[in-house]
């Protein structure tokens, strides 16, 4: 939701809009204003700085959500494994406290920029502001942000990404999207996540956790995966890939439509 | 518990409107809030008494409208209320829906008193927003 398209202005708030409906004295005599606006419209606003960054340098930014030990490092781990330095990669990493996850990224050779929220339970989009003043985005392909494993809190904060993807690891148990709508809602892909561990798990079925995403009126697609064993993997670079593509056309025709725009310039 | 740092936002957009429009105090604060918002009215009330101490809202009284959940479908075109976890259309139960209400997280509006000496009114602000910080 956002404050320039409209998209805040929903059948519940409409009214509010009508004629002599912004500004207007109350009963008691206060001045009342109308001003329907997120609450975040600050962090809104640097996410949008955020994005712009990333899309002018082609960097496709990956916003990874998910509870605490579901296994988002070691997805990092082999993605970038697995890439074999063919994309330029940097990871920002979020956490209450160490810098144990950056320092297992950097061990890839990958660059590695830790974020302590101190008791900041997600990432909000300044703070992906300032790590992002570290990197060199003008020599990066893909910016993946781990964010905090929470998954409650970081559903609400744009950080600028062009993409959520969320995880849900075999041991939490198949109905974590309907007990965390609010997350899994946000999620563009859900990645399942441990699945070398459903033939001991077996009460996690994941036809149900599609169920529930379903019942979420979630089109996101769903990838079964292990970065253990490997399985899977291949699925999810392949949608990384296709998205990187995707955003390299996106970025080129951004690049041409400002060429074009200042060629044409007097 | 974001609803701290969602609360400083608010008392931020608050103060900033009050700044501009010369408000004395700010009397009423209007939130509409759903409940797929990712917050909790209970939790903001909490945090609303924190957050704006020492600020222009601070006495301030924070209304928060709960909003429906409501879906349009894509099949069928129907617009039916729903619940946050099945978002399913109310007449043909087809999952391919749109949310049309239940994610709001807006500031909706704001009561507030005015000088009519405009000096005396930006400088009650400014103390506010000092004190605030």
């Amino acid at each position: 939701m956002c404050d320039t398209c409209g998209c805040n202005v929903t059948h519940g708030n409409a009214p509010l809009l009508q004629p002599g409906g912004r500004f207007e004295k109350t009963a008691s005599g206060h001045e009342s204003i109308t001003v329907l606006r997120n609450l975040l419209h600050a962090n809104d606003h640097a996410a949008a700085h955020n994005r712009q960054h990333f899309e002018r340098h082609g960097v496709l930014a990956i916003n990874l959500m998910s509870s605490p030990g579901a296994g988002k490092t070691a997805l990092l781990e082999a993605t970038i494994d697995a890439l074999g330095g063919n994309f330029a990669i940097a990871v920002i990493e979020g956490d209450l406290e160490t810098e144990n996850d950056a320092e297992r990224i950097r061990r890839h050779g990958v660059q590695a920029i830790q974020i302590t929220t101190g008791s900041a339970c997600h990432l909000d989009a300044h703070m992906v502001h300032d790590a992002l003043h570290q990197v060199d985005l003008a020599h990066i392909d893909i910016v993946f942000i781990e964010n905090v494993g929470n998954l409650v809190c970081p559903a609400s904060f744009d950080l600028g990404q062009q993409r959520n993807v969320t995880l849900l690891s075999v041991p939490e148990g198949d109905d974590k999207p309907a007990k965390y709508p609010v997350m899994f809602r946000a999620a563009d892909l859900v990645l399942l996540s441990k699945c070398d561990l459903l033939p001991v798990l077996d009460d996690f079925r994941p036809d149900h956790a599609r169920r529930h995403l379903q019942e979420l009126a979630s089109s996101a697609p769903v990838i079964e995966l292990s970065a253990k064993s490997g399985a899977g993997m291949d699925a999810w670079l392949e949608w990384l890939l296709a998205e990187a593509a995707a955003l390299e056309q996106h970025s080129g025709s951004l690049a041409a439509q400002s060429t074009a725009a200042s060629a044409s310039a007097p | 518990m974001h609803e701290l740092a969602i609360c400083q936002a608010l008392i931020d957009q608050v103060e900033s409107i009050a700044s501009e429009h010369h408000a004395r105090e700010v009397m009423e604060i209007f939130v509409e809030i759903g409940p797929l918002s990712g917050v909790e009215p209970q939790l903001l009330e909490q945090a609303f008494d924190i957050a704006s101490a020492g600020t222009i809202a601070d006495g301030a009284k924070l209304v928060i409208r709960s909003m429906p959940v409501r879906v349009s479908c894509r099949q069928c075109g129907a617009i039916t209320d729903a619940l946050p976890t099945r978002l399913v259309c109310g007449v043909c139960g087809d999952w391919r829906t749109q949310l049309v209400s239940g994610d709001e997280m807006l500031l909706a509006s704001l009561e507030f008193t005015r000088d009519d000496d405009e000096q005396t009114c930006s400088h009650g602000v400014q103390q506010g927003i000092e004190a605030g910080r």
